[in-house]
């Protein structure tokens, strides 16, 4: 049915779980980042972060995309030049994920800035007040109680960041996008594979929400049905 | 460092590209608007048999990305003869009309869905009510019912609409010439990225802000009953509607 071209189009699934898995942790960074600017006292971090956030969310992904990978192949010419390198091609899949992951951070950063908000300020003040470091704080007392209210948010996030994936095959990856247009040219059966791989995406996405779903619920246990929501 | 000229030169192009975007977004968001009130009437419904096609669609199209659906509307629709001989044919092998059609479908699951969750929350009592003081049906859906829901949804089918707004620079991938493929048009024969995709940027910035400031507008004329102080409810809305978002 699919002409011996299904390994192939498999693989292409392998290519596009990597990026987003890649694309996901370098957002998690970014989010975690940009929340903890939101967030501080200092003025000029914060207003660094809003802007982040503001113009990544005003801007189609597709555009940033494009402007990431071609600005930074610009600038990485202008640096090889000046330090009298040769000429260095940027690598689809690092510019594709950095790309990605730039641009979910912005979405990331208000997930996790909206679950750190969430946990009373007094138990960070009497973390403080015991004698903790600020990094202590984060991660014994801030983290572990965050993550259960950044599921729902995160698995959105992710479902979205999985279709956007689909995007990197315009900059050139090689990705299930990419494959099926290149098996549709070959078979002359566009239709076939495009609802091959619109399944594979569902599919995924099925897996996805059933998996986080349960993750949230495991989370959630111990709290009350009305306030875990 | 930027080319001034260049840019004024392109200026004419770019506003052409901006009519293509609005286009698209207006004929797309309109034919979502009017199809998704009656299908989240169904998606809310008590029947199965009304809920569950309509969950089907708004699951399928929001569970793949836009690009597949638009590829398979636009390049594979043509493998089945079928339709090549069909009367829809003129229509099918046009690339705006694939375009208008993916973005359809896709705003009104989204916008489906939006609807739907303002109906679920709408107050029992408030229905109840209205049947109490005599209202038929149709009184109580014109005047009670749906003004309410409208109200709850406005914030985030605002975003639905931004988001949409952002969705058709994928037309640009069928070989329609909006905003985004002007400023990759420029890039390729210039190779600058300032007067190419930082000029694009600007413009769906200023698309951007245009419409947030409608939809603010809009919240502030049907919301105005809200006391401004407890517009908690406002920046409640605001955040869930973040998890209805597309790629």
């Amino acid at each position: 049915m699919f002409q011996g071209y299904l390994p192939m189009i498999l693989d292409g699934l392998r290519v596009t779980l990597s990026i987003a898995f890649v694309s996901l942790c370098i957002a998690t960074v970014f989010g975690m980042l940009g929340a903890s600017a939101k967030l501080s006292s200092s003025p000029v971090l914060r207003h660094t972060a809003g802007a982040y956030t503001t113009v990544i969310r005003a801007l189609p992904d597709l555009l940033l995309m494009l402007i990431v990978f071609y600005g930074g192949q610009i600038l990485l010419n202008r640096f090889t030049q000046a330090q009298g390198l040769g000429y260095i091609d940027i690598d689809a899949f690092a510019a594709g994920t950095v790309t990605l992951g730039f641009v979910f951070g912005a979405y990331l950063t208000e997930t996790f800035r909206g679950a750190m908000l969430a946990i009373p300020r007094g138990q960070m003040e009497a973390g403080h007040a015991m004698g903790l470091s600020r990094l202590q704080v984060m991660r014994d007392i801030v983290i572990p109680q965050m993550v259960r209210h950044a599921i729902p948010g995160f698995t959105n996030n992710w479902l979205v960041l999985l279709k956007a994936t689909a995007l990197i095959s315009i900059i050139g990856l090689d990705d299930m996008v990419h494959r099926a247009s290149l098996a549709s040219a070959a078979t002359r059966e566009p239709f076939t594979f495009y609802a091959l791989i619109g399944l594979i995406y569902l599919a995924v996405t099925t897996v996805s929400i059933v998996t986080l779903g349960a993750l949230n619920r495991r989370m959630s246990r111990g709290i009350r049905a009305e306030a875990a929501r | 460092m930027i080319n001034w000229s260049l840019v004024v030169e392109m200026l004419p192009a770019f506003f052409s590209g901006l009519q293509m975007t609005l286009v698209l977004l207006v004929t797309s968001a309109l034919a979502g608007l009017v199809l998704a009130v009656p299908l989240a009437v169904a998606r809310s419904a008590h029947s199965r048999l009304a809920r569950w096609p309509v969950f089907g669609f708004t699951y399928v199209i929001r569970g793949t990305p836009l690009l597949v659906q638009l590829f398979i509307i636009y390049y594979g629709l043509p493998q089945f003869g079928l339709i090549r001989n069909s009367t829809l044919w003129p229509l099918l092998r046009d690339p705006w009309f694939c375009a208008w059609l993916a973005f359809t479908l896709n705003t009104t699951a989204y916008t489906t869905e939006i609807f739907a969750g303002a109906i679920r929350t709408t107050p029992s009592g408030e229905i109840e009510a209205a049947r109490a003081m005599g209202l038929s049906r149709a009184q109580v859906f014109r005047d009670v019912f749906w003004p309410g829901a409208w109200r709850r949804a406005l914030p985030q089918y605002g975003n639905e609409v931004v988001q949409l707004m952002h969705a058709t620079a994928l037309a640009s991938t069928v070989t329609i010439v909006e905003i985004l493929r002007v400023g990759r048009d420029v890039y390729t024969n210039y190779l600058v990225l300032p007067e190419s995709f930082g000029m694009a940027a600007v413009f769906y910035l200023a698309l951007t802000v245009t419409i947030t400031l409608i939809f603010r507008a809009l919240e502030r004329h049907f919301l105005r009953h809200l006391d401004p102080r407890s517009s908690a409810t406002t920046v409640a809305a605001q955040q869930t509607g973040i998890q209805n978002v597309r790629a």
